[in-house]
């Protein structure tokens, strides 16, 4: 089955195509990152405009990518949520719109349901069950994964996900957005011994997250730094050093906790934060102590962050279990992953009709 | 001999309402027009599919016997003229048509001819944020296939900054809600027809027709919306540590 995945939940137009029997066919992506940039971070409508402009130009690309004509497409599938309502519209519309002309079935796909299973698309994938850690601009999500379609939220963020804590930061510190990488670049340079900031949430059981208390203390850090004419380049990049190491300790203590919690020695982590080198350095050796056989699982890195593979494979499962839209074209700006099933198709509540 | 028509499908989702239509006829012809309207908030994104399949199914005609599709493209709803744009690019790729994009100003413009009229047709939509799209047509119901003809740029303005082209000009659309608000000079070259209108898929696929005889056609990827109102975010002018 050639099934023809898009995703246009935030700031990426995402467009691919999975084969059930030949694996991925092809993908292509356009961020939208350079547009975001002079606003500090995703502006809805500007991002909806974007995507109705690359979609076509993507998924011709695609198809001429992979050597086939779209009357040789099985299935679509697209984003249906959690995401920009606006911007998953465009998908939605352009995927019903395209499939009726062909006459070929429609599904709309979970968006962390496609992050989650996007190891699955490497070589040695992860074996079930597992716990996925889901760190991204958008979510900090932990979750149990007994078997496809199995999830249980063992924590999530309580305010700012992980990623929107380092693009305020990098705000602050008066870098590019998105803040991840630049905040990442600078702390390379800080003094690790400089400054300590508080690990949130560390010190209380549980597997939840928080990090806008820690986006204030930088803050009043840097007011503070500021005030005493210390904020140098220097200083700046102590407290960069210091964030970002809070960020990544505390992510690494709650991955601990939850494979202790849950028995499970295998960790997925997928979302744009993924990519962060510390994390990446720190979280094996760190599970390893408690759990010996603890391996940790990546998308490649081009699949952390949001994309059209994820959507395409994550759906074709779904399609193959015979899963369609029965009702048109849905979206939701909120779902929990927990009410996916394993057969089930998405229930109509709490999803908005466009 | 009689030669098989052309025939164009035309979707629209730019206001509060919901609308598909079918033109078939000979180029150049009037055409015959069927087509379905409904006011249906927020429900466009579901609607529209099932309308183009009741559309082409009363026609006793396929999407691929049409010659082209047609969008209002705009100005109306940012999320309106996008759902309307993907699925009209979706169907169009799918079926390997041309498609069209028509402005719902000059639709509407249109509109206000139904009975056959032609004349100045100024049209008007409420753009919120106290401020109307606009645009000035003029329209020639005389001949089989009637003609608009732009008069001015298509805007988006303040009403009370609103000037038009000389003569007078009926007005159409909810955006002459705000007649009061115009300047008296306007308000004197305006003879109201109605505000309580919508742009009508019908208006655009007679339209679209008109652009398929003259063969002015698009790729699917190339119909974009036309918004009018483009400055939609503010860049941060905050210092860093305010």
């Amino acid at each position: 089955m050639r099934v023809l995945g898009i995703e246009t939940s935030c700031d990426e137009t995402g467009i691919a195509l999975y084969d059930t029997e030949q694996g991925l066919c092809a993908d292509a992506l356009f961020s939208q990152i350079e547009m975001h940039a002079g606003y500090g971070g995703v502006v809805p409508e500007l991002a909806s405009r974007d995507h109705i402009r690359r979609i076509l130009p993507l998924i011709e690309k695609v198809l001429a990518d992979a050597n086939l004509q779209r009357q040789q497409l099985d299935a679509i599938c697209y984003t249906a949520g959690p995401g920009l309502v606006g911007a998953l519209m465009v998908g939605a519309s352009t995927a019903h719109g395209l499939a009726h002309a062909l006459n070929i079935p429609v599904l709309g796909v979970h968006h962390m349901e496609g992050h989650l299973l996007a190891p699955m698309l490497e070589e040695n994938p992860p074996a079930y069950p597992f716990v996925a850690l889901l760190v991204s601009g958008g979510h900090t999500q932990l979750v149990d994964v007994a078997g496809h379609g199995d999830y249980r939220l063992l924590g999530e963020s309580i305010d700012d996900a992980a990623g929107e804590a380092f693009d305020k930061v990098a705000k602050m510190l008066g870098l590019s957005y998105p803040g991840g990488p630049s905040v990442s670049r600078l702390a390379e340079q800080g003094d690790p011994t400089a400054l300590r900031f508080p690990r949130p949430m560390t010190d209380r059981p549980g597997l939840d997250f928080s990090f806008s208390g820690l986006k204030t203390h930088t803050l009043t850090c840097l007011r503070q730094m500021d005030a005493d004419n210390a904020l140098t380049e220097q200083g700046r990049a102590n407290v960069a050093r210091a964030f970002e190491e809070a960020v990544i300790d505390t992510i690494v203590i709650k991955c601990r906790r939850a494979l202790e919690q849950t028995g499970r020695d295998r960790l997925v982590v997928a979302g744009g934060v993924s990519a962060n080198q510390r994390l990446r350095a720190q979280l094996e050796p760190a599970l390893r102590k408690k759990c010996p056989t603890a391996r940790v699982f990546y998308p490649a890195a081009r699949f952390c962050t949001d994309n059209g593979a994820m959507i395409a494979y994550a759906g074709a499962l779904r399609l193959q279990g015979g899963e369609r839209d029965s009702s048109g074209p849905v979206v939701t700006a909120r779902w929990p992953l927990a009410e996916l099933s394993p057969t089930t198709a998405p229930s109509s509540e709490h999803h908005a009709h466009g | 001999m009689s030669m098989r028509p052309l025939r164009v499908l035309a979707l629209d989702a730019s206001s509060s309402a919901c609308s598909v239509a079918l033109w078939q006829g000979q180029a150049g012809c009037a055409g015959a027009l069927s087509g379905h309207y409904e006011v249906a908030p927020r429900q466009h994104m579901r609607k529209l599919l099932p309308m183009v399949d009741a559309v082409l199914s009363e026609a006793g005609i396929t999407l691929d016997e049409v010659d082209a599709l047609a969008y209002g493209v705009g100005p109306g709803s940012f999320t309106g003229l996008r759902i309307a744009a993907g699925t009209a690019q979706g169907l169009a790729f799918g079926a390997d048509k041309p498609l069209i994009g028509i402005s719902t100003l000059a639709a509407l413009a249109l509109q206000a001819c139904r009975d056959g009229a032609s004349g100045q047709v100024c049209a008007a939509l409420d753009a919120r944020m106290d401020e109307i799209y606009v645009g000035c047509f003029a329209v020639d119901s005389a001949s089989g296939s009637p003609r608009v003809t732009a008069l001015d740029q298509e805007r988006v303005i303040a009403p009370q900054h609103l000037g038009l082209p000389e003569g007078s000009f009926m007005a159409i659309g909810a955006g002459f809600n705000y007649l009061d608000r115009m300047p008296e000079q306007v308000q004197q070259q305006l003879v109201l027809h109605s505000k309580d209108v919508e742009p009508d898929a019908r208006e655009i696929a007679q339209l679209a027709a008109l652009e398929l005889a003259a063969q002015r056609l698009n790729a699917p990827a190339e119909v974009q919306p036309v918004y009018l109102r483009n400055n939609v975010a503010q860049r941060s002018t905050r210092g860093p540590l305010d």
